[in-house]
């Protein structure tokens, strides 16, 4: 089995790379194999690590055990959950926004007050936080935190259109945008080593695994 | 001449690109790795933690990214299990990252001979990112009832004395997308976890402001981070084979930049 | 019913969530963590909406004989093989795995190797330093690229990989907390529309 798994492997890697030659029906049809893979794969996980443990489990044990009874609560966003089945009918499936509007309520209430922590009160402070020890930082560290405020206030700055970029705004969002583009490249430079590491992965399988169980 | 070379067409590229990836995986060769302070402080903070600590994995990745998050679970483990601290597997955000997880958790379990359930656990994956980390910060159990393979939790003996982050020493996020914010948002913020992050090379840019304020305790950073780490455990392995590897390719993408741009210089000059 | 239901329970979990979670109360602190679990309880419907969405799509296809339609069998033959496999006996069943580690992990990581290629040759095709602007962020890759492997230590001795790390530690810091602080206050206030239900678009169109 083990052999016969790694020939399958090797002709679909085979199969998704000859369309760096051009499109084929090779490629198509691994492409709609691992679509249609992945939908079979999302419904067995979602079934034993979704559903059975959040809805069937708390059920079965609120019906088995009498110090569980509160889980009968789970009943409410099950059937919430359930109306997402409202989408096979075209008439009623206006039903499936009850569940997806107390999905947005729930997770837009939770995170406005830990985002704020986390993305805006964080942020800031680390922002001015070289300041406070401005005495014990090197030369090298201060130009870094002079850097810091420079590059986040005029990046923030190329963001603000409430305000024509004209004069100094202009010369600011000017700033910003140098420092967007240095961020940006620094993000095209990484990239390029993950995309590198996944086509490494291929290779070595394609080399070591495959052609080294022939030879 | 230089019209040409603008115009190649892209399928000689491919083979270059193929070229040089397969001549340094015949003829394999190993360069010094420098290691850089976010990879240091990850080790530094794992290494001063004392034997029985628990540290939790979220692996966070799929098939699609795989080949630079895997060897930086490997080394982080390798060095947890050396270190008598145990780790606990989970995933939060995708939903093919579990039997990736258990793999590599077994390879190095078998490697270091850990054994399941006392030195280490695989909980597996539950939908819904950040009602699982808000979950398990009030109690674990309420979230993973039992383990990957069914196991309930109640019988799992390392999970005994573990009911919520209060007794976990760091959370190492292996991830391939947002899934770090997430826990540094509802982790962190809300519960006080140490959190650390193992990331492909993709989001890599994005968690250095996250480093600075000290809301991650270290970083990996793609290939280079497990080859870093791999470097400092003393265990050279698939971070370290892949990023010697990617060095030819990567001088290559440079050349293609240097020639593309020499090529559009002089041909612009021309038409001026 | 169709409009102002979805918007009452949007308003009222919403500021429920905001209220709790500034109150240490136990009743308070008992009631988020119910509600949390009732949005995680939710969520793997969320699936459900994807599952049927794709499967719609593709009958569609074969229906309507519109161009490749016949794939649209190969995914339908994809889909029912894991099913097959995993749900009498669960994902830990040796044939789920095997068609997971053999099948699904090679064609899903191929498929994403590719954009190795394609990086390349778009760094030949594209990556011009036409501008200022551009040639910053051509240089920046570059140094980064070298930094990233142990070679651009071996060219260029103790600089490269410590470039990198400057460029990531400084300006590249600052332009990422700069739009972390964009982005942020602009997911907050959205959400705020949302729970005020100023933003509907989520309740899709029609009445």
């Amino acid at each position: 089995m083990e052999t016969l798994g790694i020939w399958i492997a090797a002709i679909l890697t085979l199969c998704i790379y000859s369309f760096l030659y051009r499109d084929n029906p090779f490629y198509r049809f691994a492409e709609h194999l691992l679509v249609g893979m992945s939908v079979g794969y999302i419904i067995v996980i979602t079934i034993y690590f979704g559903f059975i443990p959040y809805a069937w489990t708390p059920i079965k044990n609120a019906v088995t055990d009498e110090t569980a009874r509160l889980g009968f609560l789970t009943l409410i966003p099950i059937c919430m959950g359930c109306l997402f089945f409202a989408r096979l009918s075209s008439r009623r499936a206006w039903l499936i926004r009850y569940p997806i509007a107390i999905l947005m309520g729930i997770s837009s209430g939770i995170m406005i007050p830990n985002a704020l922590q986390t993305d805006i009160f964080a942020q800031v402070r680390g922002t001015i936080d070289p300041y406070s020890r401005i005495g014990v930082l090197s030369a090298f560290e201060i130009t870094g935190a002079i850097l810091m405020v420079i590059g986040v206030v005029c990046t923030l700055t190329y963001f603000f259109f409430s305000v024509e970029h004209r004069g100094p705004v202009n010369w600011l969002s000017k700033v910003g945008i140098a420092f967007l583009m240095i961020g940006f490249g620094s993000a095209f430079g990484n990239t390029v080593m993950g995309r590198v590491a996944l086509l490494i992965q291929r290779v070595d399988f394609l080399i070591n695994d495959w052609i080294g169980s022939i030879f | 001449m230089f019209e040409k070379l603008m115009n190649i067409d892209r399928r000689i590229i491919f083979i270059f690109v193929a070229l040089v990836v397969i001549i340094p995986m015949l003829f394999p060769f190993s360069l010094p790795l420098n290691v850089s302070e976010p990879t240091q402080k990850l080790y530094d903070y794992i290494d001063a933690l004392p034997a029985g600590s628990t540290i939790m994995i979220s692996f966070d990745y799929g098939p699609s990214s795989f080949p630079e998050t895997e060897p930086m679970a490997a080394a982080v483990m390798k060095h947890c299990f050396d270190k008598g601290i145990k780790v606990i597997g989970v995933a939060v955000a995708y939903i093919d990252a579990v039997p990736l997880a258990d793999r590599v958790m077994q390879q190095v379990a078998a490697e270091k001979e850990a054994v399941y359930g006392e030195d280490y656990v695989l909980l597996g994956y539950r939908p819904g990112e950040e009602y699982v980390i808000l979950g398990m910060g009030a109690e674990i159990a309420s979230v993973y009832d039992s383990d990957f393979s069914a196991t309930s939790i109640t019988e799992i003996p390392m999970m005994q004395n573990i009911t919520n982050y209060d007794q976990i020493s760091l959370l190492l996020n292996l991830a391939a997308g947002s899934s770090v914010e997430g826990w540094i948002t509802y982790g962190h913020t809300k519960f006080n976890l140490k959190i650390a992050a193992g990331v492909t090379g993709v989001i890599v840019s994005q968690m250095y402001p996250y480093l600075q304020t000290g809301q991650l305790v270290g970083l990996l950073s793609g290939f280079r981070g497990a080859g870093e780490y791999e470097k400092l455990i003393k265990a050279p392995g698939d971070g370290t084979k892949g990023i010697n590897t990617a060095s030819l390719v990567h001088l290559l993408i440079i050349g293609l930049v240097v020639i593309g741009n020499i090529a559009f210089f002089v041909q612009r000059q021309r038409e001026e | 019913m169709k409009q102002k239901v979805p918007l009452v329970l949007c308003f009222l979990f919403g500021i429920v969530m905001i209220l709790t979670e500034f109150s240490p109360h136990a009743a308070s602190q008992a009631t988020y963590k119910e509600i949390a679990n009732w949005g995680r309880v939710i969520s793997p419907f969320v699936f459900v909406l994807a599952v049927v969405t794709l499967i719609q799509t593709h009958w569609n296809r074969i229906q309507r004989r519109t161009e490749h339609w016949q794939y649209s069998f190969v995914v339908f033959a994809g889909m029912l093989a894991m099913v097959a496999a995993g749900v009498p006996s669960g994902p830990q069943h040796p044939a789920f795995a095997w068609l997971f580690n053999n099948v699904q992990v090679p064609m899903d990581a191929t498929m994403f190797s590719l954009l190795a290629f394609f990086i390349a040759s778009a760094a030949y095709r594209a990556f011009r330093a036409r501008t200022f602007e551009a040639t910053l962020l051509l240089v920046t890759a570059v140094i980064v690229m070298l930094g990233n492997v142990p070679v651009g230590d071996l060219l260029w001795p103790d600089a490269a990989s410590n470039a990198r790390q400057w460029i990531l530690d400084n300006p590249n810091l600052s332009a990422r907390r700069g739009i972390i602080l964009g982005v942020s206050l602009g997911a907050i206030s959205q959400s705020i529309r949302i729970i005020l239900g100023i933003e509907r678009s989520y309740l899709g169109g029609g009445d």
